[in-house]
């Protein structure tokens, strides 16, 4: 996230520094998600005591929740795409909607967790709670991130040192945006809708 | 060198040979605290009996050697040299993000810290003696590390010095792998890179991918030992073993981390003194890449006394013996680079070649693991102590010496004494033997791994005995290693851009190189620029001079502020405190913000 | 082969200065399944030093012939040649080929199961003692497994607490005991005698200490060893030290831990109903003798670091430590 001057480099294969890095980040971050949702298949069905999941999980609550965050990627795109064009104005009303219906993605999930709490599930109840707390709260972690991201970027945008010459940074943050996103869907997928 | 001198201009560095000096002295001193952890357990084992060490502070002693010697030596060690040549191996200024490299060391600096902390602070945890070091072996198996079995802050210490080692290994993957791929000099192809930096290549992409497979399972132990999880206690239907495939998915990958590296440093070294090329640069390129791949198939050999079940254990055993083909034919391709060449036996040839030797043992002794029946004879008994060590020493030690040899002169202008480099490597060779070849035979006989002490009936003192002396060898010949660094800083012979007649871009610029390496940034035709062959003469090289005042980053502040921000979260857990684990996020995420919004011009 | 490569190394260990029985020698196996696997690890050991010794002679050959002489002509700068590399690329592997089909053949044959007259003992890992249950004899014991000549034996494996390994080298490769997983080995035995081994996972503190044996008995001399140990506890005669012993015994901290059939129902020790009969105390560490015993008793933990069988409190006096001897060897 420098400023204007070095995005200009040359580089070997004609793709930003910090776009490639990112990559590799997100390459990463696969594996990270790949050994939690693993464990929670491995683990699934094999929780001694109760709460199970068809006796707690809220899918019609959690598809709302699902439908938001993934309208909140349309947003990102729109803001990448109003900052492309230099059109401020717009820019900083989608970043804020995104970084807004990211906080509403997270609120979603601490009435959920308070709800499971009180209907005694907790991380420590059973393989269940455990797997599904540290799963979804890592998940969760990385949304906040975002929105703590999505945020110095609007706020930088209001201070008047957000443009077109930073839309490599603005581009970034999408695709981590998207990437959290697509993560949430295979959540979703995997814990939720499949049973 | 830059010319900024004193404290803060270490502590501000954001220049990749600085960097790169900082990971080589903070993991030389790790890897002498391994080794004296080593020699304390040699002593206790030098007799059956023995009352050199209480059982709990030996198996402390082990845990942390090999905690140590993998994180804290061997592979900052490897990452000393990522630092300073591989830049100026493919011909670029630094590295892509020089502030993430700056965080990436102070990050590896503040977990060994953590780490070793351990050693001194038992009276802050009431744990009536001074070394609560951790004492779960160096592969932590749970669920002896849950803290039912395990109450004190040992495995704590363990579980969070490795994660915040972990950080600094996955910040400096993404830096290397952006900068081999997209900072090349013109015309530097990728099958134009010394085999070094291609090796450095696809060990991070190891490191980026295997890491983050450890650090979920560490996620785990430290959540079953805070908040009462339970993911591997079997009272809850959970399982020890998932803690098992989890560190070898992860184990197996890190040990391809840690030869790979040496790997290279050999493959650059051994045609520069025999002045051929190397013999088949293709096949040893694409052989490390599939060994990186092929890496990931193999994790439950670690697993054959397990009872995994006849099939698991059949493909496991066939994708071991597979990964020895492509291991093995580099031996090939190295031979046949000595072969028909004109051998000038320096002291970094005399390592290159050592390593040879011994990873043929240790490559050995590790098929005779791949099968599985032959292998519960083997697993957890002394006879894997003496593979590991073949491989990691014999090979990697061995590897990263020559390197030190190889490229000293470049990194500190002048040359180590090649008189006492002879016997360095002659006493190590000799102690390396002696410590470790009767191993094979004590494993055979039944000892297991891991015990404080034996009894004189198993008929192994003596061959214990030989051991312990050839492992005392082993620390005179690093004491030459470092009267030779000592004698050589002031009066050594001062290095001129090329001692050795090598042929990549790193020799043809000054030791040490100037603070932005080339005056000129070359254009590469070929795959060894600086030698003449049948097809091209040398190329020029860079002018003394540039023409052109260069522009290079000044430091910066916020890597080592971020830096700081790790092991104070890290304190939280240990001292039962969530408010630190606030203050120290929020330092982290002070120090980001000052850094993403900084001026800094690469 | 096998003779000549254990010749040897007896040759190259006795010169080291260490001849002797080796008791937990892999090299030296009493059982159908460490046979398989000697087979197995000594035609894999002599591929193993066969390309040792090309490969080392090349590297030497190589030192040797090109060092660098004044006057020779520069080297010619071979990058590669195809052919010696597919060469040298194929012959490792059909090697491998004849070290992989052995070793498919081995682990099949060796997976554990054992034929249903075989002799069925469950063995159950703690800190750090064995405890051998044989199913269907009802019998139960503990750190010493007599097995009958010649018959077929099935071990269960599992752990009450941390991950163990139990393992007799002479008679077999390990097997890890791991808490809510049943691991099984099965060997048959072919040559009478006493065979000493040990954990093999790390397990804690006293892992060094955790030591087994398995006597390999008679079929007659099996089947007396188990008439005796399912019999009743040998009850001391009156007015003996043993009695007294017996009585210092059901009034103190043992009763929790141990049992003695009749006497006591702790489950978190070892049985002790027929400890006479066994050679060693503490998991194999010492002789069943009065002195150690009444080490032990008196201070375990001073013996195995971080044993659960800490110092009574308050500690037992001498005269009652002697007693207690007294009555456990008389356990027979």
């Amino acid at each position: 996230m420098t400023h204007a001057g070095a995005t200009t480099h040359h580089t070997s294969l004609g793709l930003d520094n910090r776009k490639m890095a990112f990559w590799a980040f997100i390459g990463s971050e696969c594996l990270l998600f790949t050994s939690l949702i693993s464990t929670y298949l491995v683990y699934k069905g094999r929780s001694v005591v109760g709460p199970y999941p068809h006796e707690i999980l809220n899918i019609p609550f959690t598809s709302v929740s699902t439908f938001d965050l993934l309208m909140s990627s349309l947003m990102m795109v729109l803001a990448l795409a109003a900052v492309q064009r230099g059109d401020m104005k717009w820019g900083k009303i989608w970043l804020f909607s995104t970084a807004l219906l990211g906080l509403v993605f997270l609120g979603g999930q601490v009435i959920e967790f308070t709800e499971f709490v009180h209907q005694g599930l907790t991380i420590g109840t059973n393989l269940f709670g455990c797997t599904f707390f540290v799963l979804t709260g890592t998940h969760g972690a990385h949304v906040a991130v975002g929105v703590l991201w999505l945020l110095t970027l609007w706020v930088r945008a209001l201070q008047g040192k957000l443009g077109p010459a930073n839309a490599m940074t603005v581009e970034i943050t999408g695709l981590y945006w998207h990437f959290v996103d697509v993560v949430w869907i295979i959540i979703f997928t995997v814990v939720y809708l499949i049973q | 060198m830059s010319e900024a001198r004193g404290l803060k201009s270490w502590l501000t560095t954001t220049d990749h040979k600085r960097i790169g000096l900082l990971y080589f002295w903070t993991a030389f001193i790790f890897f002498l605290i391994g080794g004296v952890e080593a020699l304390l357990i040699r002593a206790q084992l030098a007799q059956p009996n023995g009352h050199v060490v209480s059982a709990e502070t030996y198996n402390q002693l082990f845990t942390m050697h090999g905690t140590t010697m993998v994180f804290l030596a061997l592979m900052p060690l490897s990452a000393s040299f990522f630092n300073y040549i591989v830049p100026l191996q493919i011909g670029a200024r630094d590295v892509a993000f020089p502030r993430l490299n700056a965080f990436s060391y102070w990050v590896f600096l503040s977990g060994g810290l953590l780490l070793n902390a351990s050693w001194v602070t038992g009276p802050l945890f009431h744990a009536g003696m001074l070394n609560v070091a951790p004492d779960g072996g160096w592969f932590g198996y749970a669920n002896l590390t849950e803290r039912q079995f395990s109450p004190g802050p040992n495995i704590d210490f363990w579980l969070l010095g490795l994660q915040v080692l972990g950080i600094s290994s996955l910040a400096a993957g993404f830096n290397f792998i952006v900068t081999i791929l997209n900072l090349r000099a013109p015309g530097m192809k990728m099958m134009r890179l010394p085999v070094f930096t291609w090796m450095t290549l696809v060990t991070q992409f190891l490191v980026i991918t295997a890491f983050p497979v450890i650090t979920v399972g560490l996620v785990f132990l430290m959540f079953d030992r805070f908040f009462g999880t339970h993911f591997y206690v079997h009272e809850a239907g959970a399982t020890p073993l998932l803690w098992q495939h989890l560190f070898w998915l992860f184990g197996h990958p890190e040990v391809y981390i840690l030869i790979l590296p040496a790997m290279g440093i050999v493959s650059d070294v051994l045609p520069t003194f025999s002045r051929k090329p190397l013999f088949g640069y293709p096949v040893v390129v694409y052989s490390g890449i599939l060994i990186g791949f092929m890496g990931w198939g193999v994790w439950s050999h670690h697993m054959f006394s397990v009872g995994l079940g006849p099939i698991a254990d059949s493909v496991f055993a066939a994708t071991t013996m597979l990964i020895a083909v492509p291991t093995g034919v580099k031996i090939f391709n190295w031979i046949a680079t000595l072969w028909g060449g004109a051998i000038r036996g320096t002291t970094a040839l005399h390592f290159a070649v050592g390593f040879i030797a011994m990873f043929v043992i240790g490559g050995l002794s590790g098929v005779t693991h791949a099968s599985p029946p032959a292998d519960l004879q083997q697993t957890d008994t002394y006879y894997v102590v003496a593979h590991i060590h073949y491989v990691l020493f014999g090979g990697t030690i061995f590897g990263l010496f020559a390197g030190i040899y190889y490229w000293w002169p470049k990194m500190t202008g002048r040359l180590l004494s090649e008189r006492l480099g002879k016997w360095h490597f002659w006493l190590q060779f000799v102690g390396m033997n002696l410590a470790f070849f009767p191993m094979h035979f004590i494993g055979l006989l039944g000892m297991p791994r891991r015990i404080y002490t034996y009894g004189p009936d198993l008929g192994v003192s003596t061959l214990n005995l030989v051991s312990t002396v050839g492992a005392f060898l082993i620390a005179v010949s690093i004491l030459v290693l470092v009267y030779n660094f000592v004698r050589t800083r002031r009066r050594g012979q001062r290095a001129p851009n090329d001692p050795w007649g090598g042929a990549t871009l790193e020799w043809s610029i000054p030791s040490p190189p100037p603070v932005y390496n080339f005056s000129v940034i070359p254009t590469v035709a070929n795959r060894l620029p600086r030698w003449r062959t049948e097809h091209h003469g040398p190329m020029t090289d860079p002018p003394a001079l540039p023409p052109a005042p260069i522009h290079v980053p000044g430091g910066s502040w916020w890597p080592v502020v971020a830096a700081l921000g790790l092991p104070v979260m890290a304190l939280a857990p240990l001292t039962h405190t969530l408010w630190v684990a606030f203050l120290g996020a929020a330092v982290l995420l002070f120090g980001i913000y000052r850094w993403a919004f900084e001026p800094f011009e690469v | 082969m096998p003779r000549i490569r254990l010749w040897l190394l007896t040759a190259a260990l006795a010169i080291s200065g260490c001849g002797g029985p080796f008791p937990q020698s892999t090299l030296h196996p009493r059982s159908d399944f460490a046979r398989a696997t000697d087979v197995l690890f000594t035609n894999i050991f002599w591929w193993a030093a066969a390309v040792f010794v090309v490969v080392e002679l090349l590297l030497v050959v190589a030192l040797v012939r090109f060092r660098h002489r004044e006057g020779r002509p520069a080297p010619r700068p071979t990058h590669g040649h195809t052919l010696m590399e597919i060469a040298w690329t194929l012959a490792p592997a059909a090697i491998l080929v004849f070290v992989a089909v052995p070793t498919v053949r081995t682990i099949f044959a060796t997976a554990g199961e054992a034929p249903a007259d075989a002799v069925k003992v469950d063995v159950i890992g703690h800190q750090w003692w064995w405890e051998f249950r044989y199913q269907e004899l009802g019998l139960v014991t503990a750190n010493e497994l007599h097995v009958p000549l010649g018959r077929a034996v099935q071990l269960s494996i599992t752990s009450a607490d941390v991950i163990h390994s139990f393992w007799i080298p002479r008679l077999g490769g390990k097997r890890d005991a791991i808490p809510g997983h049943v691991t099984r080995i099965a060997f048959r035995p072919d040559q009478l005698g006493d065979y000493t081994g040990q954990c093999a996972e790390f397990c804690g503190v006293s892992h060094a200490n955790m030591r087994l044996r398995v006597v390999v008995d008679s079929d007659s001399g099996f089947g007396r060893w188990a008439t005796v140990q399912l019999a009743g506890p040998a009850a001391p005669a009156p007015g003996t030290l043993a009695e007294r012993g017996k009585a210092v015994y059901a009034r103190s901290a043992c009763i929790g831990c141990h049992t003695i059939q009749g006497v006591s129902p702790g489950v978190i020790g070892p049985n002790l109903t027929h400890v006479g009969t066994r050679t060693t105390i503490a998991s194999g560490l010492f002789p069943n003798d009065s002195a150690y015993l009444a080490r032990w008793i008196a201070d375990a933990p001073s013996l195995k670091p971080g044993s659960l069988m800490t110092r009574m409190q308050p500690p037992l006096t001498d005269a009652d430590i002697a007693a207690l001897v007294a009555y456990l060897e008389s356990l027979k």
